[in-house]
């Protein structure tokens, strides 16, 4: 089988590197950073951290070079979506096309250029270190489902979850995947804005009560939205939320929208934030408080 | 009349210039080169009034003689031990507050029994150095009596102002004033510190879901509530004050902002803490105001 991962940032690699250790498995990746593409073809894609791997495959920044595949594993960071699909959606013309990126809204914006989707949840980490060079941070799971209005059949997102697992990115296939598509979007949208505002680590926002106590305020209001589309989330963000916080998991963690904001690089609270607020809107679920803080983080973005 | 003014920042320096005009001013700095600079170089005041006062200054309060109206022009947090100094002495003066947020008047009248006159300003100026400050908005200065104070003394004091250039005006109650303010500042000068955006068009517009003029038209709207509960009808509304300062044309940097980026304490606790207090205690629900406050505290907490 053929597999395109679109979009080869830290996340992106990790597929990438692991399933081209397949011998049944063609990787090709999409990426627009032309140094870490030449770098992937001359010497392969290296992952080196929470395990150590190369991998050999085919990565180019011109989407016309691609080949029909059979999937397509997206991985950009939310705001670009829509352009990437777009550039890339020929070569899915009877593929089917999963998204393991952060946020809300991702699914719809490729159902708009592909037939077959995959809603896909993943929590594996990294960082990229050099051109073809990954930190391979976190392992984590995956979970791929169908999403609903456009869906891939279960027989493939079967085949994709397979391969992932195999390839030592372990993966499930559910028939209903928003549960931990949710679980993660409102873990996200209640703590990494909030490092990113007031630029403190995980585990410090977690130990001041009274902060403590508004990132609870954005999980409840994500678990109300959750739960007006009759979504059962997987675990409780609480308890993640809590778990992160301790000195040996995640303490010193600044969550990534903190570095996007160190860096001023655009955020993804569009997709975060206000992708709760939206489906908020949808199902007539008030989300003051996830509405406030989109408009607070945008408004940093605005200062630039 | 001789008159004291306890603090020479940008709102210590313009009534002090001005006041010196017009009858004796000595002025009492925290530092001991700023005290020297006055006392070599005089006040120099441009932007829209130019000219040099000459006056006394000086950085120890033993060194003080005898006052009719002390001015304590500190900020918020400094108002604290500018009262402790002044405590126990200067029977015949009557004392002055000009700081944001709400409190300055306890804060004094714990330490003396002097009259206390309430102020609100609106006017703003840019230290360039310790002798020189620019005059920056001419928006008036709003006087009352706090407690038995006769109102004559507060009539006489605005008098004393206008004759020395500044714009002023006594009123018989100043809480509606100063409601309109506490209001407009905890909600802007809070989404600054924030967002770092100076306040600028951003702050009214509301266009767009996320844009920002929708969560301060409801940080005021709680504020309003608060002030309902309170008893107070409000001089202004902060929605619309927040609207005509964004339309003068030149962005103006809240002194939050200024305090953030410059990673010194702000007046938080006396602004955004005496507005949510005010809040809980009346039984008035203020989830976005505690949300801001609270940032604010965290972002502070990130670098003190």
């Amino acid at each position: 089988m053929r597999v395109c991962v679109v979009g080869c940032g830290a996340v992106g690699s990790l597929f990438a590197a692991n399933l081209a250790r397949l011998e049944d498995v063609e990787v090709w990746a999409y990426d627009l950073a032309q140094e870490h593409v030449d770098a992937i073809n001359r010497d392969g894609l290296q992952l080196s951290g929470a395990g150590d791997v190369v991998g050999r495959l085919r990565a180019t920044s011109d989407a016309g070079a691609l080949p029909a595949c059979d999937f397509g594993i997206v991985a950009t960071k939310a705001m670009h979506t829509s352009a990437a699909i777009a550039a890339t959606a020929h070569a899915f013309g009877d593929g089917c096309v999963g998204t393991v990126q952060n946020g809300l809204g991702n699914e719809e914006a490729l159902a708009e250029h592909v037939e077959r989707v995959i809603r896909g949840t993943t929590f594996p980490a990294g960082k990229i270190v050099a051109p073809g060079h990954v930190q391979w941070d976190v392992k984590g799971d995956t979970t791929f489902g169908p999403f609903e209005p456009k869906p891939a059949p279960a027989g493939e997102i079967e085949r994709l979850a397979d391969a992932c697992t195999r390839a030592g990115m372990p993966a499930t296939a559910v028939a209903d995947a928003r549960g931990p598509q949710w679980r993660k979007v409102i873990f996200n949208a209640s703590t990494n804005p909030i490092g990113a505002l007031t630029g403190l680590t995980h585990g410090r926002v977690c130990e001041d009560a009274a902060l403590r106590a508004l990132v609870s305020g954005l999980v409840d209001e994500g678990k109300a939205v959750a739960s007006a589309q009759a979504i059962e989330l997987d675990a409780d963000p609480e308890d993640l939320i809590d778990h992160a916080a301790r000195p040996d998991v995640a303490y010193d963690h600044k969550a990534s929208m903190l570095q996007d904001v160190e860096a001023r690089r655009p955020t993804e609270i569009d997709f975060l934030n206000g992708g709760i607020v939206r489906f908020g809107d949808e199902h007539g679920v008030p989300t003051p408080l996830n509405r406030a803080i989109w408009a607070l983080v945008k408004g940093l973005e605005r200062s630039w | 009349m001789r008159i004291c003014v306890v603090g020479a920042g940008s709102i210590g320096s313009l009534l002090a210039g001005h006041l010196a005009t017009v009858t004796d001013v000595v002025v009492l700095t925290r530092r001991t080169e700023h005290a020297r600079a006055l006392n070599e170089h005089g006040l120099r005041v441009s932007g829209r009034h130019d000219f040099t006062a000459r006056m006394t200054a000086m950085s120890d309060p033993r060194d003080l003689s005898d006052f009719d109206l002390g001015i304590v022009a500190t900020k918020a947090n400094g108002v604290e031990a500018a009262a402790e100094s002044l405590g126990g002495r200067f029977a015949g003066a009557t004392m002055m507050t000009v700081q944001n947020g709400l409190g300055a008047e306890e804060t004094m009248r714990a330490h003396g029994d002097w009259p206390l006159v309430s102020a609100v300003t609106f006017m703003s100026g840019t230290k360039h150095s310790d002798s020189h400050v620019e005059y920056i908005l001419d928006t008036p200065t709003w006087l009352g009596p706090y407690g038995d104070t006769p109102f004559e003394r507060v009539q006489e004091i605005a008098q004393l102002l206008v004759d020395s250039g500044l714009k002023a005006e006594a009123l018989p109650n100043l809480l509606p004033a100063q409601w309109s303010k506490l209001i407009f500042n905890a909600t802007v000068n809070g989404v600054a510190a924030l967002t770092r955006l100076p306040h600028d068009d951003h702050y009214a517009a509301e266009d767009e879901l996320a844009d920002l003029g929708h969560l301060v038209h409801e940080l005021v709207e709680e504020g309003k509530r608060v002030a309902t509960a309170a008893g107070v009808e409000l001089h202004d509304d902060p929605w619309e004050m927040n609207v005509l300062a964004t339309k003068r044309g030149s962005a103006h940097y809240p002194s939050m902002l200024e305090d953030v980026d410059a990673r010194r304490p702000t007046e938080v606790e006396l602004i955004n803490g005496a507005l949510v207090r005010e809040a809980a205690r009346r039984g008035v629900e203020a989830p976005l105001q505690t949300a801001v406050y609270r940032l604010v505290k965290a972002r502070e907490a990130s670098y003190l």
